[in-house]
């Protein structure tokens, strides 16, 4: 089976259940609705040959009705091929099924996206955060939260308070500007 | 010069002496064996294992015996950027160094978290630990900790250790005489 055969029959096996199909520079990622995830993840991993999950990511398209986005990062190692599922979920039931069964290690992903934009997987066996402390109370990855923090306290975990900026945030603007202009630097407040 | 009694100086049985304060010979124990607690906790702590290395050799100043047991230890050295998920932990080790001790805060992070102004450092371990010397730098030269160290073996060496924690002691003697 070479790679355009899987893909297709990938697309027989969901049929309409494919709500949008995106080529990106060889590589496909098809968006489907979270409920059928399961079903397709597991197709993926027994018929398909996409034994390795490389990576799960959360996006906030924030303002965007769904708000967030979960993307599956599938690679076949026998057949060398890539495949992207994607879903949108929505801020009013931020809830997704867990394929953690199905990918062994879809489990920390999951607990990472849990802790960081705080997405909850359904039936998922140790949702805990991993990297922030149990108790800590916001989910920094989403865009409400500024890069500075919010002060916290959790007696004898750990607390926290906002960071001073000093000029920054210290990132890259993106633009077409040469690096020097680019580069993160102070930068004084815009006056209002 | 001979003298009768038992405690007195016999320059042909014990030799050389030297006199001085309690206080500046208990410094001097001190500042020449300081046993560093190494907190490495980023790539400061690669630029610290340099310094206990052969090419910088941190035994030069007596400091060569590394403890990774907070007991055993005078001066943590913290090497590199701490979150606000390690900073208890690190207060925790500190709380466990028998008294008297010192904190080195090696480079930006340690000092005043550095580059990453963020939601997740704690910006300087000053916030927890009454720290003794700042060593800049991103991460500092070898050269750069080791002249830190000697900061701190300066401090050590005009502190009064006896005199401040014995003044009842002393007190005493001196009605004595």
């Amino acid at each position: 089976m070479t790679g355009a055969e899987l893909l297709a029959s990938l697309g027989k096996f969901l049929g309409t259940k494919i709500e949008e199909q995106i080529e990106f520079r060889g590589e496909t990622a098809l968006m489907i609705a979270p409920r059928d995830l399961r079903e397709a993840a597991s197709f993926c991993k027994e018929e398909l040959s996409f034994d390795y999950l490389i990576d799960i990511s959360s996006v906030d398209n924030f303002g965007n009705e769904p708000r967030f986005e979960v993307v599956y990062e599938l690679y076949s190692m026998t057949l060398a091929v890539h495949l992207r599922l994607k879903l949108r979920v929505s801020e009013d039931d931020p809830t997704v099924d867990t394929i953690s069964d199905i990918w062994p290690t879809a489990n920390w992903h999951e607990r990472e996206i849990y802790d960081m934009m705080g997405l909850r997987f359904k039936g998922h066996p140790d949702l805990r955060r991993i990297l922030m402390w149990e108790g800590y109370p916001y989910f920094p990855l989403r865009k409400e939260f500024p890069l500075e923090g919010k002060p916290s306290e959790m007696p004898d975990v750990a607390f926290t308070s906002a960071a001073p900026m000093e000029g920054g945030p210290f990132v890259t603007q993106p633009s077409t500007a040469t690096a020097k202009d680019r580069e993160p630097r102070a930068r004084r407040p815009v006056e209002e | 010069m001979q003298t009768q009694s038992e405690i007195g100086y016999n320059s042909k049985i014990e030799g050389d002496v030297v006199i001085t304060r309690i206080d500046a010979a208990l410094a001097w124990f001190q500042k020449n064996s300081v046993w560093p607690m190494p907190m490495g906790l980023a790539c400061c702590g690669i630029e610290l294992m340099a310094v206990g290395a052969s090419r910088f050799d941190i035994s030069r100043f007596g400091s060569e015996v590394m403890r990774f047991s907070p007991r055993q230890s005078d001066c943590m050295i913290v090497a590199g950027t701490v979150t606000y998920k390690m900073a208890l932990a690190v207060k925790r080790i500190y709380d466990q160094m028998p008294e008297p001790k010192w904190v080195i805060a090696m480079g930006a992070c340690a000092s005043s978290g550095g580059m990453y102004r963020s939601y997740a450092v704690l910006q300087g371990i000053d916030q927890l630990l009454p720290v003794d010397v700042y060593v800049s730098g991103c991460p500092p030269r070898p050269e750069a900790l080791l002249e830190g160290l000697m900061k701190l073996q300066e401090k050590i060496s005009g502190e009064r250790s006896f005199s401040s924690q014995k003044r009842g002691l002393i007190g005493k003697i001196e009605a004595l005489v």
